[in-house]
């Protein structure tokens, strides 16, 4: 199928692409990795008037270290991340999530930024940022501004962005020390969006769970932490008992739609054991294990 | 509507043409290049038929728009068997049938050469992981994996004896 007819626009730097989105705001979208948006485009899901290219701006390409926090460029491509070595040794969350997005060759286009701007439940990053309590980084005409990541979804497709404004950064806090992370997602066939996924972060006091987030992917209508989970860990030491209580939290906290990925039961049950899995391996990753 | 004027090199040809702005870069190459080996196998991005590289990365051609592709190097498979002698990896599809109808072919071909650039050694499991974005609904995906192995040594054997 072909998309509508559009107007394109590729601008050659951050500040043009900002004066375009603002001239053009309310008809304009911005294209980035086109891996959610020309799909929906070709359904006609979407009709943007004026399609607004940011593949050019490849100063909003980088994945480092920064301080306090590692800086992901928004335009960063979804195969950067998986092959990067920062990411591969200190954000092994983020890594497991990179690699079970999509596939091979989706990953070379999609981008991170896209991947949190669209605010679908089913992509599998939101999750992961809201575990990370991530910030997002958002330039618009009036300057530049941060979003906590519990602020940015605010419905089915919707963030807390103004329509002239850029995602162009996402800013992961570094990791202390005894903090670990996993994401486990349950998928129909490799490249599939997910059935259930969970996303995991702690860190350890001796043997004590001093910090937890919790991220669920694909079994809400807007993406959403699972904090009754989350509180069945804090300040408690890991056990079969707290971890299988802490499943049974999320699988009673999330709200999935049956669809043909499965039942209301089937996704509760199937995230109950994602999240167990996900908190076994992040407990073992604070730990120093792999 | 827009149209636009793209320059870009396919298959080491530098051709410009004017497209309209929604134009999918896959029935560009297909109807304004009458290049017909890039297959569409879908409408929803998930089979991979249209699988083409980018400046060496595989891409689905059915998920960018022509016109992002200015100033682009675009590889597809016409651009393999140059001067009529097949490609190491068409050889290995020949030699271990890996392929029946064929429809994912040009597809799957395009997505093994991206990936074994970035790994000409691979294990069975990395080919598997590297073609997990292109369906085929014949072979069971067996014999693909072979005839990839089989292209990965004959490369590694002639990037060898080469230096
Ligand atoms: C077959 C297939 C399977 C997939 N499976 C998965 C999966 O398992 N898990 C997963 O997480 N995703 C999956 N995806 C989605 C994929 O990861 C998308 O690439 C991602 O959702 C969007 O990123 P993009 O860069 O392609 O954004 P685009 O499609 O270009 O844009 C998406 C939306 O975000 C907006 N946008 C993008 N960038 C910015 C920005 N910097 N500032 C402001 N707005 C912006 C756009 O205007 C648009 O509304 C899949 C896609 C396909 C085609
Ligand atoms: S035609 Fe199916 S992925 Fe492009
Ligand atoms: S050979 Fe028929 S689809 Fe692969």
């Amino acid at each position: 199928m072909i998309p509508g007819a559009f107007d394109y626009h590729s601008p050659r730097s951050l500040d043009e692409a900002l004066s375009l989105l603002k001239q053009h705001a309310g008809d304009a979208k911005i294209l980035a990795g086109g891996q959610s948006l020309i799909p929906a485009m070709r359904f006609r899901l979407a009709m943007p008037a004026i399609l607004i290219d940011i593949n050019r701006l490849n100063d909003l390409r980088y994945v480092e270290e920064r301080g306090d926090h590692l800086a992901i460029g928004a335009m960063t491509r979804e195969h950067s991340l998986e092959d990067s070595s920062i990411v591969k040794s200190s954000y092994p969350l983020l890594h497991d999530t990179a690699v079970v997005i999509a596939d091979p060759l989706v990953r070379n286009q999609a981008t991170v930024g896209g991947n949190i701007a669209h605010a679908d439940p089913a992509n599998d990053h939101p999750a992961t940022m809201l575990a990370y309590n991530a910030t997002v980084v958002a330039k618009g005409p009036k300057g530049e501004r941060t979003i906590a990541i519990d602020d940015f979804f605010t419905g089915l497709f919707e963030n807390a962005m103004a329509d002239d404004e850029i995602l162009t950064e996402i800013r992961i806090p570094k990791p202390a020390a005894k903090s670990g992370g996993a994401y486990t997602k349950l998928e129909r066939k490799v490249g599939d969006y997910a059935i259930s996924a969970a996303a995991v972060q702690v860190r350890l006091d001796g043997d004590k769970v001093a910090e937890a987030r919790i991220g669920l992917t694909n079994v809400s209508a807007v993406p959403m932490r699972a904090k009754g989970a989350e509180a069945e860990l804090v300040g408690k030491s890991i056990s079969d008992v707290v971890v299988e209580a802490a499943g049974k939290a999320a699988a009673a906290e999330c709200d999935p739609s049956p669809d043909l990925r499965g039942g209301v039961d089937y996704k509760r049950d199937i995230t109950r054991v994602m999240v167990k899995r996900s908190i076994q391996r992040a407990v073992a990753r604070a730990k120093g294990g792999k | 509507m827009s149209e636009h004027e793209v320059t870009l090199t396919i298959n080491g040809e530098k051709v410009t043409r004017s497209v309209e702005a929604r134009t999918l870069l896959v029935h560009f190459i297909r109807e304004d290049l009458s290049l017909t080996g890039t297959h569409i196998g879908c409408d929803t991005t998930s089979c991979g038929a249209c699988t083409v590289l980018i400046c060496g990365k595989p891409i689905k051609s059915c998920t960018m728009f022509a016109v992002q592709a200015d100033g682009a190097e675009i590889e597809t498979i016409e651009s393999l068997a140059a001067g009529g002698e097949l490609h190491p990896l068409q050889e290995g599809f020949w030699e271990k049938h890996g392929l029946q109808c064929g429809y994912c072919t040009p597809g799957m071909i395009m997505s093994a050469k991206g990936f074994l650039a970035e790994n000409p050694n691979p294990t069975e499991d990395e080919i598997r992981h590297g073609i997990s974005g292109n369906l085929c609904r014949c072979t069971g995906y067996n014999k693909i994996v072979e005839a990839i192995q089989f292209a990965a040594e004959k490369l590694e054997a002639a990037n060898a004896g080469g230096e």
